[in-house]
């Protein structure tokens, strides 16, 4: 009886918890079992895994997992260099070390859709571009990211997004390191290399694993910045599964098959989870 | 030519002068304690021999060669941190390893020394574990085994003890000393705890604000303070020093020569309780604390003036009684004005 009044209780917003999660999934797990075109409302019914297979052998689904996971992979290794390398440069004290450490941050403040925008025009752009402009300088002839490394682009324009992100998680952990180790270390004889190697890198390791794993859950789903620059393209050069299921959805007008891209999304994201954790979830035991 | 030799250093930082010029030489194999109250700058002193910090001016000169400006790892020292400052990815054997490994040192003799040292220290068994999955007793442990295996011309300690608690820290003390006694190494070690330093040292070192203020083996500081701030350092209680005027009586019991304004010091051992209406001084008990082995009374004289007084006797006597107090001449310190000793006339 004594746990039957708490349980009561908070059922309430257990309840609106599960409906929360359940409805949406269920509702995926329904029209990707059903033939659901907009274009054709007439035709309807089950179909059982029909969906799976239009969606698995469309011709750009390949290109399209393989950019899911090439983004996301080179995001989470330049951001954690990067991130790394600007946290050990800004953790010795100079003046005016918070005005560097607000602006490095800053970038974050920035929704997608803008910085999309901002690199697509300000920076990328082959005529009026700041690169372009660089490139010029030299005497060499401007480059068309967008549509010359279409992919390349977007891994640079998320990984400036996300650098400050990773820089902030660092140089917080950064702050907790022992200044009697790294002493202890130096009369011992280590130089900056070795203390980076021996000390630095492995007190960071819980925080790149933090990182790592926020990035994954974020990235897999990277649509704005696609969808603002190259909308896929060209071709189906910069299309990730999160791109092409929205090209299902809304240019295919395809519920159904769009559907059964988003299950496959879930369990894409759960297998790379499992790999990451399994590499990297060893951190955070300690 | 002493072994470790310190010529006029001094240290600010920033506008702040925190070691004031000191000159200090250290022979082999002796035990020096650096005790002093918080702020005086008895870890700056050692982070200077250190090499953590560079000295202003001055010179370091160590078994001859001139050290000053040789960065840490070369001076041949090896320093035990407060926090032992252990790696904490590395295991025990790494740790100890560490700086033999970064010198390049052959493997075999690596494993042969951080071994031998791990036999010294009872560590054997836990080679192969990480500093977390130690006792703070054994992580200090690891964190001298660390310095034992460099084999270096000093061992520095900075408070080394003071993360221990009391039982452990009494048990660490004495391994420290025979480690020392079987070792014969030549140590430094900074404390604030002034048992650690009586017990420890050959000889201690009294700074206060950057200044040395005594050198000498324990019982010397104890028994002939050089001025009224080592006098009321070293020991507890503390020795009661009263200044003459406040209480004429004790120009009259020892004939002393306490210049006007002078100050009289009394170990609490040497005041001894009478019966009331003896002693040349009447007094009112305030306070008894019964240690058992020894009992200390706390007293106000009738001129107002608090003394303390220590006794292997138990003491029956209740708060507010009277008693009377007879001082012990021959033990009495006499200071000047400005606190500096004028006469220490007891003989060791």
């Amino acid at each position: 009886m004594k746990r039957l009044l708490p349980r009561v209780l908070m059922a309430p917003a257990v309840l609106t918890l599960f409906l929360w999660m359940i409805v949406p999934l269920l509702m995926t797990i329904y029209f990707s079992v059903i033939r659901y075109n907009l274009m054709q409302p007439d035709q309807s019914g089950f179909v059982g895994l029909e969906n799976f297979e239009y969606f698995v052998t469309d011709p750009s689904f390949s290109t399209a997992v393989i950019n899911t996971l090439l983004l996301l992979g080179w995001v989470i290794v330049i951001t954690v260099v990067v991130g790394i390398a600007i946290a050990l440069l800004t953790d010795e004290p100079f003046p005016g070390r918070n005005i560097v450490r607000i602006l490095l941050i800053s970038p974050f403040f920035i929704m997608p859709t803008v910085n999309a925008l901002l690199w697509k025009h300000m920076m990328m752009n082959p005529i009026y571009g700041v690169l372009a402009q660089v490139w010029a300088f030299f005497g060499a002839a401007p480059v068309d990211w967008l549509t010359d490394f279409p992919l390349f682009s977007i891994i640079v324009i998320v990984s400036w997004q996300w650098l400050p992100f990773a820089t902030l998680i660092f140089v917080t952990a950064l702050q907790s390191m022992n200044r009697e180790q790294l002493e202890a270390s130096r009369m011992d004889g280590a130089n900056y290399l070795q203390q980076l190697r021996y000390l630095y890198i492995p007190h960071l390791g819980r925080s790149v694993a933090v990182v790592v794993m926020i990035e994954m859950i974020f990235l897999l789903s990277v649509f704005a910045e696609i969808y603002t620059t190259t909308g896929g393209g060209p071709g189906d050069a910069s299309t990730n599964v999160a791109f092409l299921i929205f090209k299902q959805a809304l240019l295919g007008f395809d519920a159904g098959v769009a559907s059964a891209g988003a299950l496959f999304a879930v369990v894409l994201a759960n297998v790379a989870a499992v790999f990451l954790i399994r590499m990297v979830g060893k951190n955070l035991d300690k | 030519m002493s072994y470790l030799q310190l010529n006029r250093i001094e240290k600010s930082f920033g506008a702040q002068r925190v070691i004031k010029g000191v000159d200090l030489s250290i022979n082999k194999g002796e035990f020096v304690v650096f005790v002093g109250p918080s702020g005086c700058g008895k870890s700056t002193l050692l982070r200077l021999i250190a090499g953590l910090e560079n000295v202003d001016t001055g010179s370091i000169h160590l078994d001859g060669r001139e050290i000053t400006d040789l960065p840490s790892s070369k001076r041949d020292l090896a320093m035990v941190f407060q926090s032992y400052a252990l790696y904490p990815h590395m295991s025990v054997y790494e740790n100890m390893s560490f700086a033999l490994k970064l010198a390049k040192a052959d493997p075999a003799v690596i494993k042969e020394k951080v071994e031998r040292a791990a036999q010294i220290l009872n560590l054997t068994q836990y080679l192969q574990r990480t500093p977390k999955e130690l006792s703070g007793g054994q992580r200090q442990r690891v964190a001298i085994g660390r310095a034992i295996v460099r084999a270096p011309k000093v061992f520095l300690f900075d408070e080394p003890l003071s993360n221990l608690d009391a039982a452990l820290r009494g048990q660490t003390r004495i391994e420290i000393a025979k480690l020392h006694r079987d070792l014969d190494a030549t140590t430094i070690y900074v404390t604030h705890d002034q048992v650690e330093a009586m017990t420890l040292a050959d000889r201690v070192v009294v700074l206060r604000e950057g200044v040395i203020e005594q050198v000498g083996t324990p019982l010397e500081l104890y028994d002939r303070p050089a001025n009224q701030f080592v006098a009321q350092f070293i020991g507890t209680p503390q020795m009661n020093v009263v200044s003459v005027a406040k209480l004429p009586a004790l120009e009259t019991i020892a004939a002393l020569k306490a210049p006007a304004g002078g100050y009289v010091g009394l170990r609490p051992e040497s005041v001894k309780l009478v019966h009331e209406g003896d002693g040349q001084i009447r007094a009112k008990v305030d306070l008894v604390e019964a240690l058992g082995a020894e009992t200390l009374i706390y007293v106000t004289t009738e001129q107002g003036v608090p003394l303390v007084a220590r006794q292997t006797e138990r003491c029956h006597l209740d708060v507010g009684a009277g008693v009377g107090i007879d001082v012990d001449a021959e033990v009495a310190h006499v200071f000047d004005a400005q606190g500096r000793v004028v006469s220490a006339s007891q003989a060791a």
